[in-house]
């Protein structure tokens, strides 16, 4: 008790003097007075921190698979019928919630499952929104036409970018990455005769159907869910298959998975690609729902975003980025009243969050195996086994 | 030694690797014969890994050819060395450590199917049934090594013993011809080696032939069929355990080491 | 033309290098990426401004220009590297087992929250450098102007950086520091304390930075708050060039890229100078994937 006083005597000090240059004595003071608030506020919460970590555990684990489903179920009635009982403006912001999970699950099968830290994710978003722009626009293709189209391009991105970071590792492959987004971004910046530079591209013709076509925001909102179960579909099945498997070894030991005969060349650019097809659906659907494009959508901010959302919701687990993606596209738009307190809260939830929960929200569950119910019966029978040494 | 042509499963000729001018080994000439259980022994640093590197295709040997089944690997990649019949284990245990045990096998196991990304999507009934085998395949390694009840234990919670065992288990999963073992043995405790040398031959009683490095002399010689011995990147001998124990390049490698180091 | 640009690319590559010894050393111990270096640069850059506009109120300059600016080059540092300890302490040290993709969100979470923090506190419109302390004159050699300000930050760097290097390779902090880096276990167990060299090299690190930031304000005249994110890339780009956790690296990796920024700039095309420089470190990381003086970390297999 003594010993958190003192520190939080030293630190709030510490943190005082440390501002005072920036704010003024007087502004520094008010921090002060804030930074002593929040410890009295810690020393009340002190004493029931254990209680209240217990309760966290028991609902993160949410064991019974009746009630799991029947909250999932709960969630998914309310998503169908978000645009019935609320605004066009919560409506938007759940379209771009949305769009963002599609994003994270693709770059969570690159980072998440292969292990391949990629900080230039968003040039593959910005290849599939100016490639639906331009087909849309110059060769007046569909959208149903132009979306696969829009994958693909990010794909083929996906696998000429990958190809010469497959030697690297870790760190060197961020920067890599991070440069390729770099280079994308200040290309169509300046490639004015295709791009339209810094202005971008504008007047792209959003979808139609049957006779239908999307003008409101709730079309579109529909269109993107119908995109998020196909993306969250596919990367689930991916992730229970040999080839997630291979992934999330490669991830674990390159030189074991491949004397295990998993072709690493082959199944990371596999990974790039994929994770980058998700991103062109994405930046595809963006561009046919904002009806302009520009390069100021797809800065090396986007791509640590959304890094945040893998890691913040806990990465290579679907639900944990599905969380991570819908919290830090929510939360920023919760702080609106905060105005320009914004972004530094923000930025001091993530630090938070990690602190608290460094596996993150949903990190750190690893699914049970899921045996056929004969070969749980032999499991059982073997439970003692003749080389066993440990029990002789 | 019997050097019966059509026994031979493996066999290196003039294998040479060299880093940055020195040579790790130089011209070894190995022969291993099919269903036996042969030991490659020799001093620290007389190139045993060296070899087992470039047997797997994790280095390009730099001069030299191998043939494995009759076939020539030389150059081959490691995972395509590893579809002709070759599985191996790592000196410093090297297992998915945030997997499970069943995790594990199942990555050695499932090495025999293809991967296709339509039928990981689709999950069409042909994949369904593969998966099946294969984690019907991994079961039967968990328990012919006995990690059955570690099933979904992660795999770096195992204890050390249990998880050099794993690593066996894993490489088995993929059905090698030919399985070469970098010093199984190394750290474990009187107990533990018992239980892998049983483990050992019951995997040759399953007629697949096993290259093994080892330290343990004592192990070698009970279980050895054949012993290759390197010294400085250099076959100097090779025979029966009883052979090799009487050579005198043998002798002088280990002995006459041994006293110049005490 | 070429000799302006050399010099040119020689000053902001210094600038650089000071910033990517930053990284590189933090990285060379912890394995992290300081994401929120940067920011510390760019405080560095404020905080000169602020020294200065303070010393101008007292009416220092009057009584000796040469004094206030040390004063102020010193007011920077020691706040930089309060900074950068705060940082570690902060953000970082409680995270030292955790997954290492962790540390990074911490770190782009504090970067977040400094860039905001002093955009909040100074304004978000830029900052003057006060012109009252602009050093004027230049030398003329052939066609190349060289302004006292470039020669000012050449010479500071290199005497940062030989008294960096004369740091590490002679004091018995310098070398619990290489010993830390090498094997941090191993270090702690022969009764090196590990967490008193962390703290250390993010003292170092960030003073270098707080220097480089001062030095920067005073070339182009202006700061904000974003300065130290695209300051923070090209360094961290230039350390990687180097071979990250390489010290001659990180200076090597630094001046390199200065150079190559300002002759892209000069001979092709201005608008494309980052593409230019990002082209360049993916050509050599395709060569030489652990960078220009990086050590070869084969897989041990």
């Amino acid at each position: 008790m003594m010993q958190d006083i003192k520190k939080w005597a030293f630190g709030s000090l510490w943190l005082f003097i440390l501002t005072i240059p920036f704010l003024g004595i007087i502004n520094a003071l008010y921090f002060l007075v804030s930074l002593i608030v929040l410890a009295i506020l810690w020393f009340i919460y002190k004493p029931f921190e254990q209680n209240i970590l217990d309760v966290q555990s028991k609902l993160l684990q949410l064991p019974m698979p009746s009630i799991r489903w029947s909250l999932y179920f709960v969630i998914a009635i309310l998503v169908l019928i978000l645009p019935f009982i609320s605004d066009q403006y919560i409506t938007n912001v759940a379209t771009s919630a949305i769009t963002y999970i599609v994003l994270a699950l693709g770059l969570n099968i690159v980072v998440g499952f292969a292990g391949l830290l990629d900080l230039g994710y968003v040039a593959f978003y910005a290849v599939g929104a100016y490639s639906y722009a331009l087909l849309s626009t110059k060769a007046g293709l569909s959208f149903w036409a132009v979306l696969p189209l829009s994958a693909i391009m990010a794909a083929i991105f996906g696998i000429i970018l990958g190809f010469p970071t497959l030697r690297l590792r870790g760190d060197y492959l961020a920067i890599v990455t991070l440069g390729f987004g770099e280079m994308i971004r200040i290309t169509l910046n300046n490639w004015d005769s295709v791009t339209g530079g810094p202005n971008g591209i504008l007047n792209i013709k959003g979808p139609a159907t049957l006779g239908l076509s999307f003008s409101q925001p709730h079309h579109y909102y529909y269109l993107i869910i119908i995109i998020g179960i196909f993306t969250i579909f596919a990367v689930n099945r991916l992730n229970n298959s040999r080839i997630g498997r291979a992934w999330v070894a490669i991830r674990e030991d390159e030189i074991a998975a491949e004397a295990m005969g998993i072709n690493i060349v082959k199944m990371k650019l596999l990974a790039f690609a994929l994770g980058a097809s998700f991103a062109g659906i994405a930046g595809g659907f963006f561009a046919s729902k904002m009806k302009f494009v520009s390069p100021e959508s797809f800065t090396f901010f986007e791509s640590v975003i959304i890094l945040c959302m893998v890691v913040l919701g806990g990465m290579g687990s679907i639900p944990g980025v599905i969380l991570g993606a819908v919290v830090l596209i929510i939360l920023p738009e919760s702080l609106r009243g905060f105005q320009n307190y914004r972004m530094i809260i923000f930025g001091a939830a993530m630090v938070l969050i990690m602190l608290f929960r460094p596996q993150g929200f949903i990190g750190g569950v690893r699914r049970r195996l899921e045996l056929h119910p004969e070969d749980e019966k032999i499991l059982k029978q073997e439970t003692e086994s003749l080389y066993d040494v440990k029990q002789k | 030694m019997m050097l019966n042509k059509n026994n031979i499963l493996l066999e290196t000729k003039n294998i040479t690797k060299t880093f940055g001018g020195i040579h790790a080994i130089e011209d070894v000439n190995l022969h291993i014969n099919k269903g036996e259980i042969n030991a490659l022994i020799g001093p620290n640093g007389a190139g045993k890994t060296t070899l087992f590197n470039c047997i797997t295709g994790f280095y390009p040997p730099t001069k030299g050819r191998i043939i494995f089944n009759g076939e020539d690997i030389t150059g081959l990649k490691p995972h395509q060395i590893a579809e002709t019949g070759m599985a191996r284990t790592f000196q410093n245990i090297r297992l998915f450590a945030e997997m499970t045990v069943m995790e594990n096998i199942l990555i050695g196991s499932q090495c025999r199917y293809r991967m296709t990304l339509l039928g990981a999507i689709l999950n069409d009934k042909r994949t369904k049934n593969e998966e099946r085998e294969i984690s019907r395949k991994a079961l039967q390694y968990l328990r012919f090594t006995g990690l059955s009840k570690f099933a979904n234990h992660l795999a770096r919670n195992l204890s050390y013993g249990d998880q050099r065992r794993l690593e066996l288990a894993r490489a088995l999963a993929t059905e090698p011809k030919l399985l070469l073992l970098d010093e199984p043995a190394a750290g474990m405790n009187l107990n533990e080696t018992k239980g892998l040398m049983e483990l050992i031959k019951k995997i040759k009683d399953e007629e697949i032939t096993i290259l093994l490095i080892e330290h343990d002399m004592r192990m070698v010689m009970k279980i050895a069929d054949t012993i290759t011995v390197l010294d400085h990147g250099i076959k100097i001998a090779e025979g029966t355990p009883k052979e090799v124990q009487k050579n005198e390049k043998v002798i002088e490698a280990y002995i006459g080491r041994r006293r110049r180091t005490a | 033309m070429l000799l302006q640009q050399i010099i040119n690319g020689l000053t902001i590559g210094s600038v650089y290098a000071l910033i990517a010894l930053g990284y590189t050393m933090v990285y060379g111990i912890l394995q992290l990426i300081n994401f929120a270096h940067g920011e510390i640069y760019m405080i560095g850059a404020y905080m000169g401004i602020i020294a200065i506009t303070f010393f101008i109120y007292i009416g220092l300059p009057d009584i000796s220009i040469a004094l206030t600016l040390v004063l102020t080059f010193l007011a920077a540092i020691i706040f930089t590297g309060a900074y950068g300890i705060t940082l570690e302490r902060v953000a970082y040290r409680p995270l030292r087992n955790a997954p290492r993709l962790s540390i990074l969100i911490s770190a782009i979470g504090m970067s977040i929250v400094l860039q905001n923090y002093v955009m909040l506190a100074q304004g978000a419109r830029d900052k003057i450098f006060p012109h009252e302390l602009k050093i004027g004159g230049e030398l003329i050699i052939a066609d190349a102007h060289i302004t006292y300000t470039q020669v000012l930050i050449m010479a500071l760097s290199v005497l940062m950086m030989s008294g960096l290097t004369w740091f590490i390779k002679k004091t018995k902090v310098g070398m619990a520091m290489r010993a830390t880096a090498q094997d941090r276990r191993m270090a702690g167990l022969l009764g090196i304390n590990t967490d008193r060299i962390i703290v250390i090299t993010f003292l170092i690190g960030s003073i270098l930075a707080g220097a480089a930031g001062v030095m920067i304000s005073m070339y182009y005249g202006i700061v904000n708050f974003y300065m130290g994110y695209t300051a923070g890339i090209k360094a961290f780009t230039a350390a990687v060039l180097g071979g990250i956790g390489n010290i001659p690296g990180a200076m090597l990796g630094g001046i390199l890229l200065g150079l190559l920024e300002a002759l892209g700039a000069g001979y092709i095309s201005s608008e494309y100078k980052d593409v230019f420089a990002f082209a360049v470190l993916v050509l050599v990381l395709i060569f030489k994937p652990t960078g220009l003086l990086g050590e070869r970390i084969s897989d041990k297999v």
